[in-house]
């Protein structure tokens, strides 16, 4: 074996590839076809409205997976991943206000409609650019990874962890919350950014560009979760399963805990960041609500209902209790918090590894044996 | 311990004053030279003008009872701690109180710690994987791959450390020995110049700290090496120029045997 596939082979069992390659072809295939070939008549049609449902659920769940490595994986619960993902999903949308054109209420060639509203002459300076995708896309990623960058440096620089790094985190969340509603911050205020036409010249509402941001979002979750792998299978996995562990031994190691820290945390911000990109042209609207701090601390839910610190978990977390909410709030929408909120409570008491920890210890006691988690992670093969 | 001490009254003590230890002066030969520090903590003086000088390739163990400054003085050494006063310098010119930890272990100072801290969830070879030699920015680590004679090292050290039939059991598995043994082959693949051992048979059965003893002597024929220690019977093992602090300063200094019969020493370990 080559070094690149060697490296691959201590990523996932072939079975684990062949899960995912067989995930990948069912969202990105099967489903598609479901929804635009087969006829709406036939029992084997995927209705619309599924099609938007599970885009959706596809970006939560990538959002879940950034939450994963850093809170699995370098024991650092941040409580304020919303606010990447909501970074991530303003810069779509400025790029989606931009594509609007003259086709606003008020006919402006540049200026968004909320701006003329306010009567602003020209375009901020920091919505430049906004216009060209490529431009916007690194946004998507620079500006929360940027973030991170800066406040994970002066928090883990400042040793602040544990449930200190929690209260900052959503502090920031908050704060930027606060910062979004203003309408002197040129974001649309409280109303956000509303009213997308079309993306790289696709109209959005129409079935097809809903199926094409669909298969985009099931490939950025396998690619983001192949990132992740890689991270949590590296050398640099171990130093933060380390950390994690006993994070002033990993310092006498030689090891800056900071560094391993930050980067996995602007990794995680950049991920989330683009999920939210995601998110954004699917649903057809942004506002500050996203930041808002209820919804970072459910994205922790989603992680540890799936089975923190195993990537594939908090995929399934985020899947299943939104699927739970969108079937609650169908008919007991009052029920639903009460129901997060034991729902939460039952897994931190009763499956501290979430439902993945069910399954796979169901599993093992089908087979008969106990598996140590230590030799799956073990890279020496 | 004060049963040691005491077995060793009755004899004649060596040097007739109970005056306190030279000032050390360093020599080119000097590896760790720690000169005049002091350290409180609220008001009390955990180290007091400490000086103290390590040669290259020398085993020195340091005594001395609770609260005499033994582990305050490591964290000095590795940069826990930032010395009120005084200066620690290492290999001639770095001052060590000017870097933080991960620094100075750059620099090739390892340390065990009195309580066994190795990573419980990682297996044994991890935990030295992690340890060997080797880069340890955080991208080399996020890229880099173990080389075959990085394996054949961490095979070495798991025979050195008697622990090759159990490299895949997760640490957190091992006996407390074994646990120790386990942190100073993390030590040793770290291929320190000066390593540190806080207490390394703590807790451990006879016949784990006499292996323990063999395992340390092997070692300090290549590197300089630190032992601070509560157990006599193990500190006469390793037969080492021994240094006894009290109360944050060095009270005796020298062989085993002449440091038991230090009249001061006997005082200071009855508590009389």
């Amino acid at each position: 074996m080559g070094p690149i596939t060697s490296r691959l082979a201590t990523m996932m069992t072939p079975k684990g590839w062949a899960a995912l390659a067989a995930a990948l072809l069912v969202f990105a295939v099967v489903l598609p076809v479901l929804n635009l070939a087969v006829p709406p008549g036939s029992p084997f049609h995927l209705p619309d409205f599924a099609v938007s449902l599970i885009g959706k659920y596809l970006c939560f769940a990538m959002l879940a997976l950034a939450l994963d490595l850093i809170w699995g994986f370098a024991g650092a619960l941040s409580l304020g991943h919303g606010a990447f993902f909501a970074l991530g999903g303003y810069c779509m949308g400025m790029y989606l206000m931009r594509q609007i054109g003259e086709r606003g209420v008020y006919g402006h060639p540049t200026l968004p409609d909320f701006m003329v509203f306010l009567d602003w002459d020209e375009l901020p300076w920091y919505w430049y650019g906004f216009d060209n995708f490529g431009f916007a896309m690194l946004m998507v990623m620079l500006v929360p990874g940027l973030l991170a960058l800066i406040f994970g440096w002066l928090a883990f620089r400042s040793r602040i962890s544990g449930v200190y790094f929690s209260i900052i985190t959503q502090a920031m969340t908050f704060a930027l919350m606060l910062a979004f509603f203003r309408n002197e911050m040129g974001f649309g205020g409280n109303n956000g950014l509303t009213d997308f036409k079309d993306i790289l010249g696709f109209t959005i509402q129409s079935q097809q560009t809903r199926v094409g941001l669909m298969i985009a979002s099931a490939v950025a979750l396998a690619l983001a979760l192949l990132v992740c792998l890689f991270v949590v299978t590296s050398k640099l996995g171990r130093v933060l399963v380390a950390v994690r562990d006993a994070e002033n031994r990993v310092r006498f190691l030689g090891y800056s805990v900071t560094h391993a820290k930050l980067l996995v945390f602007v990794l995680s911000a950049v991920l989330a960041g683009i999920a939210g990109a995601l998110y954004v042209p699917q649903v057809g609207i942004i506002n500050p609500g996203e930041f808002s701090p209820a919804n970072s601390i459910e994205v922790a839910v989603w992680v540890a209902v799936g089975g923190r610190g195993t990537l594939l978990g908090p995929i399934l977390g985020a899947v299943s209790v939104n699927a739970a909410e969108s079937y609650f709030t169908g008919f007991a929408p009052d029920l639903w918090l009460f129901v997060l909120g034991g729902l939460f409570i039952t897994v931190t008491l009763f499956l501290p590894q979430g439902i993945l920890g069910l399954l796979r210890g169901l599993r093992d006691r089908l087979r008969g044996t106990a598996r140590t988690p230590v030799a799956e992670t073990a890279g020496h093969a | 311990m004060p049963e040691d001490a005491a077995l060793t009254l009755a004899e004649e003590p060596q040097g007739s004053g109970a005056a306190p230890a030279p000032a050390p002066s360093p020599t080119h030969e000097t590896l760790l030279y720690i000169d005049g520090v002091s350290v409180s903590f609220d008001g009390f003086k955990a180290l007091n003008n400490l000086s103290l000088v390590v040669e290259a390739g020398e085993l020195r163990t340091i005594i001395g009872p609770n609260g005499a400054g033994k582990t305050t003085m490591m964290d000095v050494v590795t940069g826990k701690t930032r010395p009120d006063h005084g200066a620690v310098s290492f290999n001639g010119d770095i001052d060590l109180t000017k870097l933080d930890e991960v620094a100075i272990a750059r620099l090739g100072i390892g340390r065990k710690f009195q309580r066994p801290t190795v990573f419980e969830k990682l297996s044994v070879w991890e935990n030295l994987d992690l340890a060997i030699k080797d880069r340890r920015g955080v991208f080399h680590v996020l890229f880099s791959r173990l080389k075959a004679e990085q394996r054949r090292r961490i095979e070495e050290i798991l025979e050195v450390i008697g622990l090759a039939d159990r490299r895949h059991e997760a640490a957190g598995l091992l006996s407390h020995g074994q646990k120790q043994w386990l942190e100073i082959g993390m030590l040793l693949i770290q291929d320190p110049q000066l390593l540190l051992l806080d207490e390394p048979v703590a807790g451990m059965t006879d016949k784990e700290t006499e292996r323990t003893a063999e395992l340390i002597l092997d070692i300090a024929r290549q590197h300089t090496v630190i032992v601070v220690e509560h157990d006599m019977a193990f500190v006469r093992d390793l037969g080492a120029k021994t240094t006894v602090l009290h109360e944050g300063s060095v009270l005796a200094e020298g062989t085993v045997e002449a440091v038991q019969n230090h009249p001061r020493v006997i005082e200071v370990y009855l508590g009389r």
